[in-house]
């Protein structure tokens, strides 16, 4: 009687076995470590026993995921989760392992189960207690999210009072209350303006969610009927996994349902390892990829002095497919993280590759944590992509990611093409951008906040038979839909001026990547409005693949004092379609001679102010091309011409092709002269190129003589500062003398943070959870 | 399985295969034969004697030379660019494109990327002008070498072919 109980003591023991959640994780672990199988499963009993039995349960439960992910959507206002599709659902295991998932942001497979395994591993079950009936929510980039923006609902399920999963839900959301207006904002520089951050927090018990939840929640942000819906939408998709289990159970019992949430993992990683067997090829894939982060820029305020100043991310990648069929990930020599908002935790890169496989190498309905257990991640500590600071923000870390990745699609595009499976070759993808962000006051008279998901259709990279499509996918989201002009008119005070093919966007080359395409905006009926500007501008992420080119960069064009007003009362001409050459603007001359005009390639900017009739031009990105250009069929050429998908001049420059244009418009190519250039262009290659080694001896008197920008300096410095190995490689390269060094704090920009840093892990009680080579 | 005829294989390499057999490759599991109807149809279409061991390129191959039996990498024209284990593209030619004016030549103003982050690496063979590769990294980056494939355990291992002989 005056014993301590369980409950005192802080053992609840939810799994009934005398262990706890983190006890019968580490038992997993060791399993899995001492026999290279899931849980140590070297047989698949249950699979095998009766094959027809498990294949059911699959379908069943694969089914119900999805099902409830079309379903719940319809719940949601946001057109970011209703038209967009950026929602996910996810069923875990007891120990946060995930087991199956729907469709849609699937890196989330991997976030929520982090956040799982987090409360595991910090013994939430002894405090704040996991009950049948309770919600945790979870958007905490420290431990494994992507961005604030995507909110998780995780919650547990029970039978006969025994935890044996948790399903958990989670949806993009319009905004995070973060410094600036929208889910993916610019003006903040650390975690402390990333918005409102929640560490699976309990936020419901007995299935309604607390009312001291409710009030801080939506007053935090700055889209409340939005946030509301959201969570209404994540709420109702997770109960109706959790009663989809409990149905399941009851037909087919709990020891199928156990024994299939452990075999369909150690499936999964068996898949992905025949899968790289059945389609790749052994050996070691180097690619690289960069991302402009230019903070230097007026345009660009932020409270810091310190995170004024221009870098790059570098995400230099070495693939090792073994011959066993494993494979490595290895990210030594990549960028520190920086002061702004691009950062990604280690979970955010190894959960979202997975949305890149999909489309890909796994393109499987079994997307699980198998894939994972597959693949040996390093990350080194300190980079962009496992940063070793507390501070860090994350806000756009998907400017990052799809910048990173875009390099693992060359890789994988070259074992693809030695093997002749031309069929699956992607030059990579495009960099998901711009994205049109801000607020203010909208049309209906209340606080709003925008952010425009038109990025989720930019041009995918071109294939080795075919061209890339055109305005048609994001990396991010393999169901990515541009939306109706219409929604986003009711969701944005934001008028369609034009929405084209952007000509040009495209990488050029045998195929080209798809075009990326281009919308005027003029707002509307607004007040107090605010926008700004997120992508690449001063550098390509993707790179074209075998001869092809990478995809045009971005750039802005933003109008102010336009007097569009009075123009459109006057019936004048406007300012209507693409922006079809940004070397010979067109819309200056449909708007006053007064208006204030930028135009440049400063693409991150920070909250600007619009007034009614102001413009901005939201210019999605276009993919990376294949092959050689002037190996490009001439008709193929002629169709661009002829639907505006490219230039002339690029046509006759890039691809060498001789053609006429009709009195109509239309272009025809002489395919007798269009060989006889390509002939001569041959020559004039030749004529301006060098021996790649002579090259080098210049290139290595600059490199010796420091002459390169400091941004290009500030990169290399802040990954020699991390990697020796990166730096000897680098100097070994170029032959440089052993007194040869490049620190950051010698090149006169702020280096707040290089040497002083501390990881969340130093905080008292607290227990991360690693999942990757640092 | 799936399988596809020698016909199909050839016009996949030409690019001229129709899209209902593209999709039955995209959506079906792989046919494990490809391989070697890739190269079988590629050895068909390269004016040189030299014996396709691996593509690495729409015009490049590692081959086993007629005459020396080492294995080199090779431009489709015939062109050696040394040694299969080195980075063929230190034997290319390079055309940098690194400042405004060259870049403005490939893309319309403001499309490029700015020099002073980012430049152009074209990478040409030195005989037939194809060019092989784009490279698009900071300046100073060093030259890549961006595949080193393991052809033994591929032929012996994963596509059960006998691995073709190798002088030294």
């Amino acid at each position: 009687m005056n014993m301590m109980s369980n409950k005192e003591v802080g053992f609840a023991d939810l799994l009934g076995n005398g262990q706890t959640l983190n006890q019968f994780r580490d038992g997993v672990i060791e399993r899995t470590q001492a026999t290279g199988h899931y849980d140590g499963l070297r047989e698949l009993a249950f699979r095998d026993s009766d094959p027809i039995g498990y294949e059911k349960l699959f379908s069943k439960l694969r089914g119900g995921l999805v099902h409830a992910r079309e379903t719940a959507k319809k719940i949601a206002a946001s057109p970011i989760v209703e038209q967009e599709g950026e929602l996910c659902f996810t069923l875990y295991n007891a120990v946060g392992d995930c087991v199956l998932t729907s469709t849609g942001i699937i890196i989330h497979v991997g976030t929520m189960g982090a956040a799982i395994k987090y409360m595991i591993e910090n013994n939430w079950e002894a405090n704040p207690g996991i009950s049948p009936g309770d919600m945790f929510t979870n958007n905490d980039c420290s431990i494994g999210n992507v961005h604030p923006c995507d909110i998780a609902t995780i919650v547990p399920i029970f039978w006969e009072g025994r935890l044996i999963g948790w399903v958990g839900g989670v949806t993009h959301v319009i905004d995070t209350g973060s410094v600036t207006p929208g889910s993916m904002s610019t003006g903040q520089t650390q975690r402390f303006g990333d918005g409102y951050m929640i560490t699976c927090r309990k936020t419901g018990v007995n299935d309604q969610p607390l009312r001291d939840w409710l009030h801080e929640s939506q007053r935090s942000v700055r889209t409340p009927k939005y946030w509301i819906l959201d969570e209404k939408t994540r709420i109702a998709g997770c109960h109706m996994i959790r009663e989809l289990v409990e149905e399941v159970i009851r037909a087919d019992g709990i020891e199928a349902y156990q024994s299939f949430a452990r075999e369909v993992i150690e499936e999964g990683r068996r898949g992905l390892q025949g899968r790289i067997k059945a389609m790749t090829l052994p050996g070691k894939y180097r690619k690289v990829s960069f991302v402009d982060v230019p903070y230097k820029h007026d345009d660009v305020q932020v409270s810091n002095a310190f995170a004024k100043l221009d870098s790059i991310m570098h995400s230099p990648c070495e693939m090792t497919i073994k011959a066993d069929g494993k494979w490595r990930l290895d990210f030594e020599g990549a960028s520190r993280w920086g002061w702004h908002t691009f950062n990604a935790h280690q979970v955010a890169f190894t959960s979202g590759i997975w949305v890149m496989m999909c489309q890909t190498l796994v393109p499987t309905q079994r997307i699980n944590d198998g894939a994972y257990f597959a693949t040996e991640f390093r990350l080194p500590k300190g980079t962009w992509c496992n940063p070793d600071d507390r501070r860090t923000g994350h806000a756009y870390a998907w400017h990052f990611l799809v910048s990173g990745w875009s390099a693992l699609w060359r890789g994988l595009g070259q074992s693809y093409f030695s093997r002749g499976y031309l069929e699956e070759v992607n030059a990579g993808n495009a960099n998901t951008s711009n994205w049109l962000q801000g607020g203010g006051i909208n049309q209906d008279g209340e606080i709003h906040a925008v952010n425009s998901f038109e990025a989720s259709s930019c041009g995918t990279g071109a294939c080795a038979v075919k061209d890339g499509l055109n305005h048609a996918a994001a990396i991010w989201n393999p169901e990515g839909d541009m939306g109706d002009i219409e929604i986003w008119e009711m969701a944005e005070p934001l008028l369609y001026l034009g929405r084209n093919v952007k000509a040009n966007s495209s990488g050029y080359g045998k195929y080209r990547g798809g075009c990326g395409f281009e919308t005027l905006r003029m707002v509307w009926n607004a007040q107090d409005w605010t926008m700004f500007f997120m992508g690449n501008g001063f550098m390509n992420s993707d790179w074209g693949l075998m001869g092809g080119y990478p995809a045009a960069t971005g750039y802005r064009f933003e109008a102010h004092r336009t007097g569009l007003d009075k123009r459109i009362a006057s019936g004048d001409s406007l300012p209507l379609g693409g922006d079809l050459d940004p070397s010979e603007p067109d819309y200056e001359r449909h708007i006053d001679a007064t208006a204030r005009v930028k135009r440049d390639k400063q693409c991150v900017t920070t909250e600007d102010c619009y007034a009614n009739h102001d413009l901005y031009l939201n210019y999605l990105r276009g993919g990376p091309g294949f092959g050689d250009p002037i190996d490009r069929e001439p008709k193929a050429v002629e169709a661009d011409l002829n639907q505006a998908f490219l230039l002339p001049e690029y046509a006759q420059k890039v691809y060498g092709v001789v053609f006429t244009q009709d009195g109509k418009g239309v272009f025809t190519v002489d395919e007798e002269r269009t060989a006889a250039r390509r002939g001569q262009m041959r020559r004039e290659r030749l004529a301006r190129a060098m021996p790649t080694r002579e090259w080098m001896k210049e290139e290595r008197q600059r490199i010796v003589d420091k002459h390169a920008s400091t941004q290009v300096q500030h990169m290399f410095a802040t990954s020699f500062g991390l990697s020796e190995k990166f730096k000897k490689q680098f100097k070994d390269f170029w032959s440089l003398p052993e007194s040869w060094d490049l620190r950051e704090e010698d090149l006169g920009v702020p280096s707040y943070g290089a040497s002083h840093r501390m990881d969340l892990s130093r905080l008292p009680d607290v227990s991360t959870v690693v999942q990757v080579e640092e | 399985m799936s399988s596809y005829t020698d016909e199909q294989v050839a016009h996949l390499v030409d690019g001229t295969l129709d899209w209902e057999t593209t999709f039955r490759m995209l959506s079906m599991p792989k046919d494990a034969g490809r391989f070697a109807q890739y190269l079988a149809a590629l050895q068909a279409r390269v004016r040189f004697d030299d014996r396709i061991i691996l593509p690495l390129g729409p015009h490049l191959y590692i081959v086993q030379s007629a005459t020396t039996g080492r294995w080199v990498t090779q431009c489709d024209c015939g062109h050696v660019f040394g040694d299969y284990r080195e980075n063929w593209k230190l034997h290319a030619h390079v055309y940098v494109r690194d400042t405004p004016e060259a870049m403005t030549e490939v893309y319309p103003g403001l499309m490029a990327p700015d020099t002073r982050w980012q430049v152009y690496r074209e990478y040409y063979c030195p005989s037939c002008a194809a060019m092989h590769d784009v490279e698009a990294p900071t300046p100073w980056y060093p030259v890549i070498h961006d595949f080193e494939p393991d052809i033994e355990a591929f032929y012996k291992e994963w596509v059960k072919l006998p691995l073709p002989a190798r002088a030294s």
